[in-house]
């Protein structure tokens, strides 16, 4: 079943028009990652699904109702949750406070669900009063998703999870993220490291100037000859 | 004279362009080397003094917490803080029934009965000009140096609201002559005086508690340490922007008070207030409420203590001085430390 999908999307910044209809869509417990060359329109696009871009054309569906212009918290109440590539916690607030940020919008007891997140992160569990500033790069992408999963989403939108991030702490991070995927979270996800992203997508989609150029189960695109040469390196 | 000035200030201007980090350390040590230095001399040579800065202190302080916050959460210099603050006093004046004394303070139950109908209707009444003037302007995307000057007309209006009702003379709360008592170290007090401290006090406290142990406290930070992340958190910020204008212009209500029990109430006191309350505010750096009351305690002593060290040449000795003071204390950090002590880089 079909949980998110975005139909023909025109969106970008002011007068500037970067997506020129762009569809995607995102199965029920999917890993959807979307590649492309720099400027591709990848995280505009993103952008554009959570509500953070008005659109200027094309419908975004998400769990079969029609959100296209709804404003992120809508999304959010709804149970699709965005973490942006940078600077996605709140530095100056505790580990702790970062995730009570990201239950908000709760009204109910979400202690349970705390302890849950944590579990998933044991790293961000053993210290939750330090502040989120003095944690490493890798920690705090994990408390970035940590924060994403307070609302128990559907659907978690990330915008280049690995981006900047030590080669040993990208494996951790690509194995958290699969491992939030097997709890029943689909993941639309926008990547850099294409061969790593795709190896462990069910799907993907190849964005070229802000069209969809390509599409294709993760292995498939991995194997494309035209992928192969333009954006993994040969 | 001035040619040296000029020249020392480039000076400085250009080790800093040169160096960020190290004139930023070096700024703010000094900062603080100078500042001790004063309290020093101040607690040796000018106890009276030192002792009325404290309590002019607490009472900017309360203002320069609401700007920081203000300036923090919704992201734009609040002019019309000062104006609110007098607001607020006269608010008090006109609630303000019956005589009496509470112990040995000069007013009666009357005047905290008083002093919570200005916290409301100063709350209230932000959340209201929000809802007129700022909120509107927000929505249309309105640069931080629009929404400024916009509180500047707010400001304007509210002066002129006060001449309207209250006409331009100066007002007390409570005629007549009350007497100061003598403290150990050759200091005195009016009872009045502990009050003013002990209620500002209580009120940070609470601000302190509110901002981190409440849910809508920890909001208020994430709003203010990063606003678009906390929009893609789904945090409500129209309700955030609320509460910040609640504490704001209740805070404000409660310093305009002290400030009309310390001295007395005059329409234009709030436009003068404004110097002293930005430079406590930008001293701490701005969105620091632990910064402001730091910065306002300094500036409300230096203020003092500045006007009472008898020393031949200005600014010392004289009171016409206290604003330059505080002014001078502006550029200071400006030129040397622009982030304030407190604030983030």
């Amino acid at each position: 079943m079909t949980v998110l999908e975005a139909r023909e999307v025109v969106s970008g910044y002011g007068e500037v028009e970067i997506l020129h209809g762009v569809s995607i869509k995102v199965e029920e417990g999917e890993v959807v990652t979307i590649i492309g060359p720099n400027g591709a329109g990848k995280s505009t696009l993103m952008k554009s699904i959570f509500g953070l871009l008005p659109l200027k054309g094309g419908r975004v569906v998400f769990r079969e109702e029609d959100v296209t212009g709804r404003p992120p918290q809508a999304m959010v109440r709804k149970g699709m949750c965005y973490v942006p590539q940078s600077d996605n916690v709140f530095s100056s607030l505790t580990i702790q406070e970062n995730l009570e940020m990201g239950a908000f919008i709760r009204r109910d007891n979400y202690r349970a669900r705390m302890e849950e997140v944590y579990a998933l992160f044991p790293d961000l569990a053993a210290r939750p009063h330090e502040r989120a500033g003095k944690l490493s790069g890798g920690q705090r992408q994990m408390l970035a998703l940590a924060r994403a999963l307070m609302l128990e989403p559907r659907v978690l939108l990330l915008d280049e999870p690995s981006a900047s991030l030590a080669p040993n702490m990208v494996e951790h991070v690509f194995a958290k993220i699969l491992e939030i995927n097997r709890s029943g979270v689909a993941i639309l996800m926008v990547e850099q490291n294409a061969r790593h992203a795709l190896g462990l997508s069910h799907r993907g989609y190849v964005l070229a100037m802000g069209q969809n150029r390509l599409e294709g189960s993760g292995e498939g695109l991995l194997n494309n000859d035209e992928v192969g040469k333009l954006y993994l390196g040969g | 004279m001035v040619q040296a000035v000029t020249s020392a200030v480039a000076r400085v201007a250009r080790i800093r362009q040169d160096y960020p980090q190290i004139a930023d350390a070096i700024g703010g040590a000094s900062l603080w080397v100078l500042f001790g230095v004063l309290l020093v001399v101040s607690v040796i040579d000018a106890r009276q003094y030192l002792v009325t800065g404290i309590i002019v202190g607490s009472i900017i302080a309360l203002g320069a917490i609401g700007i920081t916050l203000i300036y923090g959460v919704l992201k734009f210099a609040h002019f019309a803080h000062g104006d609110m603050m007098m607001f607020g006093a006269y608010v008090a004046l006109f609630a303000l029934v019956g005589g009496g004394r509470i112990g040995p303070l000069s007013f009666g139950w009357g005047m905290i009965f008083a002093i919570f109908v200005a916290m409301a209707v100063l709350g209230v009444g932000s959340i209201a000009i929000d809802r007129v003037v700022y909120r509107p302007l927000r929505q249309r995307g309105s640069s931080s140096v629009v929404l400024a000057i916009a509180s500047l007309g707010v400001a304007i209006v509210l002066r002129a609201i006060m001449l309207l009702w209250w006409g331009p003379d100066q007002q007390l709360y409570v005629s007549g002559i009350h007497p100061a008592r003598e403290f150990p170290f050759d200091i005195k007090l009016k009872p009045d005086h502990i009050f003013i401290v002990a209620t500002a006090l209580v009120l940070m406290a609470l601000v302190y508690l509110l901002l981190f142990r409440t849910k809508m406290g920890k909001a208020m930070r994430a709003m203010s340490d990063n606003a678009d992340l906390a929009r893609v958190a789904g945090i409500d910020t129209e309700l955030v922007f609320m509460w910040t204008w609640v504490i704001g212009g209740a805070l404000a209500a409660v310093a305009g008070i002290l400030l009309g029990i310390q001295s007395n109430l005059k329409p234009e006191l709030g436009f003068i207030l404004l110097l002293p309350l930005f430079a406590s505010a930008i001293l701490g750096g701005l969105g620091s409420p632990q910064g402001a009351l730091v910065g306002a305690m300094i500036v409300g002593i230096s203020q003092e203590v500045v006007v009472g060290i008898d020393l031949p040449f200005p600014p010392f000795g004289v009171p016409g001085y206290k604003p330059a003071v505080a002014f001078g204390i502006l550029i200071l950090i400006l030129l040397v430390r622009p982030r304030g002590l407190f604030g983030r880089t």
